[in-house]
């Protein structure tokens, strides 16, 4: 069905992201369906729009793919150059579905309209949703909420191991990967976040990639697929990825008709905080 | 809510300095820009335009090819039942080319020269209508 209704798909992106009124008449409209949230997220220039690039015609030979990219929004114009898209040529052309959103002042690593647009694309049919987040800094967590399993791409070059020891964006992966391993740098790089997670008692796995070496990508592939398969993990994202939506969509209407919200975020941030240490425990 | 840009380079034309000074400059006027890069097929930057859901589609072309390249980004788009979506170019344009071009269906032409302000007043212009 999809090629064709790439451009029904495309419209209704439109609407979701400006309209979140109608958002919820869209995706109420259509069937509850099971889909699975791949997050790649790291610094700017990393490699994440690349790796990207070769996963998701990966994802395509076992059904339909979508990929989010997302890149930031300027805080003074509102204006944002949205650039992922040039590194993806390949799975586009070969029938991967690729949405460039800007974060529209959201701090997150994200869009404010990300949960309303996964979900309509998994009701879509879209079953592999990779989200490619703004190239973020120390703390942007959001995509935490949303994904199933979450990529953390470092590339050599980008301080001492005491950065990797820093709290926020280093605590989040499931999959490490230290992409551009050609690099000088890269292979010490590597033991260090082996041995930084090794700390805190996590054995994630931590993987080397470089774009010429297309092995090392198949291989990190093959561990999103790994990490997909574990169940039990899966149910509770879902279930945070359906109430932060709900949440979302309930701030957003409160929002319509209240002035001075502001204590509302905070009532929400809550909410959310509480939310993630209950998954947590 | 912003307006959405594509900026694309059809054909085999390695220059993408003006494509590049055009999608920062519509990036300070607020624009959300989609630049797809150097030397892409029409299919492709129609396929862009489709799933981007973008108001306006800004080709930029120095090869000389306007002619035969237009109208194949404007024939991918009606395959893709996207024609609707306006079309403006840049580059390097001779003058009595412009009247073909425009009845194929180009809404717009800027040839060097033309002021950054001018351009992001235009687009916003005829997005509006």
């Amino acid at each position: 069905m999809l090629k064709n209704n790439f451009l029904e798909v495309a419209k209704k992106i439109s609407v979701i992201e400006n309209n979140h009124s109608k958002a919820k008449e869209i995706i109420d409209g259509l069937p509850e369906k099971s889909y699975f949230v791949v997050g790649i997220t790291g610094s700017p220039g990393v490699g994440k729009s690349s790796l990207t690039n070769i996963i998701a015609m990966k994802f395509l030979e076992k059904g339909k793919t979508a990929v989010l990219a997302i890149d930031p929004s300027s805080p003074f114009t509102g204006g944002a150059f949205l650039g992922d898209r040039i590194r993806m040529k390949d799975s586009a052309s070969k029938g991967v579905f690729i949405r460039s959103l800007a974060s529209r002042g959201s701090v997150g690593g994200l869009n404010p309209s990300i949960y309303d647009t996964v979900e309509f694309l998994g009701r879509s049919g879209f079953e592999y949703i990779i989200l490619e987040t703004v190239g973020t800094g120390q703390a942007e967590t959001d995509i935490k909420n949303i994904a199933d399993v979450i990529v953390l791409v470092l590339s050599p070059g980008n301080g001492d191991e005491i950065q990797s020891m820093k709290a926020g964006i280093m605590e989040i992966g499931d999959i490490y990967v230290v992409n551009k391993m050609d690099l000088p740098g890269a292979k010490s790089l590597y033991a260090k976040v082996k041995s930084i997670l090794e700390l805190s008692n996590k054995n994630n796995e931590v993987l080397l990639t470089g774009m010429a070496y297309k092995e090392t990508i198949y291989d990190l592939f093959d561990k999103i697929n790994i990490e997909l398969g574990k169940k039990t993990h899966r149910n509770s994202v879902k279930n945070k990825r359906e109430i932060n939506r709900l949440l979302n969509v309930v701030l957003k209407e409160i929002n319509d008709n209240c002035l001075n919200c502001e204590s509302l975020e905070i009532i929400y941030k809550f909410i959310r905080e509480d939310l993630n240490e209950g998954k947590k425990s | 809510m912003p307006i959405k840009v594509l900026v694309a380079k059809p054909g085999l034309d390695g220059h993408d300095r003006g494509a590049k000074v055009v999608a920062m400059a519509l990036r300070d006027a607020g624009m959300e820009v989609i630049y797809t890069g150097l030397r892409q097929t029409p299919s492709s930057i129609a396929d862009a335009a489709l799933q981007e859901d973008v108001d306006i589609i800004g080709l930029s072309i120095l090869s000389g090819a306007h002619n035969r390249l237009c109208k194949k980004v404007l024939d991918a788009m009606k395959e893709r039942n996207i024609e609707n979506k306006p079309v403006f170019l840049g580059g390097i344009i001779p003058e009595e080319d412009y009247e073909n071009l425009k009845s194929m269906g180009i809404v717009d032409i800027f040839g060097p020269g033309t002021s950054l302000e001018l351009i992001a007043k235009r687009i916003k212009e005829i997005v509006k209508k």
